[in-house]
């Protein structure tokens, strides 16, 4: 059952460049959420009246800690990077579908950029033999790395410029090492050019893959309609809208029309 | 004793506060939040003859104070809308209220038609639909036109009719009497401000559709000056929407004129948003002796 829950911030701190890492308090969200979700943080600075959606990195049910990360790109944004130790938000969750992990040979983890963490808490609960390719812009905007290594997972890395891991991007480097196998799963989150990409790989491949998309939202919980996204309805033979936040975020790549 | 109770065309409410059409889904999707009981009415979003598909996305474009959106009245058609909301908002202790969409006068008949005898209790008509029969031009943006879809519609319905204003006109009370010449049983309004929002860096719009509908706290001022002018001008009652967004929001719509009043954005920005605005109104009430809305109503 969603809720809207005074969170306390117990952390919150600049990891890379523009991204922060951030600890709420949040008893009873934290015990419903599954990987994959996201809450909706309210920005009560007086101007934004909307809440924003954030992807959850991961969760710690027993003492009802959420984990998130969020890169600052306006002003909602920036009022969350303000927030202290201590300070309360106001937080409705958790929102969306979030990932179906199954069982398979190999499951491969695929994040690009802000895109990276809903995919820790996954891989978290993935068993079995995982590989996780990360895509960054640089090196300066680095994030999760050292503890999906943690994990145990093995990891790859690429970034536009070079500057650390393969040069190009993640579905290039997938190739490249051919570490998709007959039974892989991809799971996977970051910008629609990757996503389609990897979607397009998929489909070569055939492999299943599960790609989780952004849109704007206004109300997070279905009752809007405004976070629209284009699929190809199997029962009904034809494209429809289907709603992010509640049929959402995360789709069958084979569904999601990319080019709508 | 405190009476919260309002009559609209014959139907008891038992609180001013109902939910404003297409922000409140068909009500379960707050059900995690409020109890839907309380309320005094749900107004379910928008349903047409047919499915619709609506607009390609971005549809939402958070502005100072408020949103604009064009969502394009996507809704899976009135069959499906019988079959799944009627019994859903039937197990609550409350009114329900059916936004009806279309782009023809045959469009809106139809969906009213397959409504007699559904278990609703009042259907709520948004006349800022555009009208494809008159190059896309909104039914209510000219009195001839929503006169004559007002009194087409009336025809076929069974249940009291509430006629939804668009607010993009220039005299307000001209288009309220002429919905209530139609046979309009009571007005609601207003209906979404039309606006756009440039995003500078990409040189294009937010939304789209380009152009869509404001709504919340920013449009309040211009809400409240509408329902004044059409109170003025009609006998039948009003629903007051437009930015409310707390319990003193909804008074100064009462003053204004308005018999009820419907929530909107506002369940977007504080899901339990409904119950505190009737809980506020509960206190004014109190704080200031107010035994019954009808002493405050159109008091300025
Ligand atoms: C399901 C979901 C999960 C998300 N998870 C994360 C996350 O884990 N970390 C993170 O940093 N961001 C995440 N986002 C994106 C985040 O919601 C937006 O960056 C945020 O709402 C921007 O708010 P703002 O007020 O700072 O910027 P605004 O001033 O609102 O906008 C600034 C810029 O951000 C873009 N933007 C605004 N809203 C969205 C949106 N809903 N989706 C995509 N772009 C948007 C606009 O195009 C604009 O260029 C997620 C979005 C969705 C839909
Ligand atoms: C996302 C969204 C969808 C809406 N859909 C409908 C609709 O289907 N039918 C209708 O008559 N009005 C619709 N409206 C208008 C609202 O019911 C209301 O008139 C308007 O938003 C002003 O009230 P507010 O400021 O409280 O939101 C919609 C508004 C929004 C924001
Ligand atoms: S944000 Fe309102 S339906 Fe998804």
């Amino acid at each position: 059952m969603k809720k809207v829950e005074n969170a306390v911030v117990i952390e919150n701190k600049k990891i890379a460049s523009n991204i922060y890492d951030m600890f709420l308090k949040l008893d009873d969200i934290a015990k419903e959420s599954v990987c994959g979700q996201f809450i909706e943080m309210y920005v009560d600075n007086g101007v934004n009246i909307l809440p924003r959606p954030i992807s959850i990195c991961e969760i710690n049910a027993n003492e009802g800690i959420i984990r998130i990360m969020f890169q600052v790109v306006g002003s909602g944004t920036t009022y969350f990077s303000n927030l202290k130790r201590g300070d309360i938000i106001r937080v409705l969750g958790p929102c969306g579908n979030g990932f179906n992990i199954k069982e398979t040979d190999l499951s491969i983890i695929v994040g690009g950029g802000i895109g990276i963490p809903p995919l820790f808490e996954t891989a978290k609960r993935i068993k079995g033999k995982k590989v996780v390719v990360l895509g960054f812009k640089n090196r300066n905007s680095v994030i999760l790395k050292d503890e999906f290594e943690k994990l145990g997972a093995e990891v790859l890395v690429s970034s536009d410029d070079g500057s650390i891991g393969f040069k190009g991007n993640v579905v290039e480097l997938i190739k490249e090492k051919g570490i998709a196998e007959k039974n892989s799963i991809i799971y996977s989150c970051g910008p629609i050019p990757m996503l389609k990409a990897l979607s397009e790989f998929a489909d070569e491949t055939n492999i299943e893959c599960m790609v989780s998309l952004e849109e704007r939202m206004a109300c997070g919980v279905g009752a809007c309609v405004g976070c629209a996204v284009k699929v190809f309805d199997k029962d009904k033979k034809e494209e429809i809208y289907k709603k992010v936040c509640t049929d959402g975020p995360v789709f069958s790549s084979k569904e999601v029309i990319f080019d709508a | 004793m405190l009476d919260m109770r309002v009559n609209i065309c014959g139907v008891e409410l038992k609180n001013p506060v109902v939910t404003a059409s297409g922000t409140f889904g068909s009500g379960h999707e707050y059900s995690d939040f409020i109890d839907l009981s309380r309320l005094g009415a749900v107004i379910v979003k928008g349903v047409a003859d047919k499915p619709w598909n609506g607009n390609k996305p971005p549809r939402i474009a958070e502005v100072y104070g408020g949103m604009i959106n064009s969502v394009g009245l996507q809704n899976p058609g009135v069959d499906y809308f019988i079959k799944n909301d009627i019994p859903f908002l039937r197990q609550f202790d409350t009114k329900l209220i059916v936004n009806v969409c279309g782009h023809t006068a045959e469009e809106y008949v139809n969906t009213v038609k397959a409504l007699r005898q559904q278990d609703v209790d009042m259907i709520e008509l948004n006349i800022s639909c555009p009208n494809i029969k008159a190059g896309g031009m909104a039914f209510g943006t000219d009195c001839q036109m929503a006169e004559k879809v007002v009194s087409e519609v009336k025809k076929y319905a069974d249940k009291p009719l509430i006629v939804k204003l668009s607010p993009n006109v220039s005299d307000i009370a001209l288009i309220a009497k002429a919905a209530e010449n139609g046979g309009a049983d009571a007005i609601s309004l207003i209906n979404t401000i039309s606006a756009m929002k440039i995003d500078i860096y990409k040189r294009k719009t937010v939304l789209d559709s380009k152009i869509g509908g404001m709504s919340g706290p920013a449009i309040k001022p211009i809400a409240v000056r509408m329902v004044y002018q059409a109170s003025k001008a009609v006998n039948i009652p009003i629903i007051g929407l437009g930015g409310i967004s707390s319990g003193e929001d909804a008074i100064e719509f009462i003053m204004a004129g308005a018999d009820a009043v419907a929530v909107g954005t506002a369940n977007f920005m504080n899901p339990h948003a409904c119950i505190d605005i009737i809980d506020g109104i509960e206190k004014y009430m109190n704080d200031f002796s107010v035994n019954n809305l009808s002493e405050i109503k159109g008091c300025i």
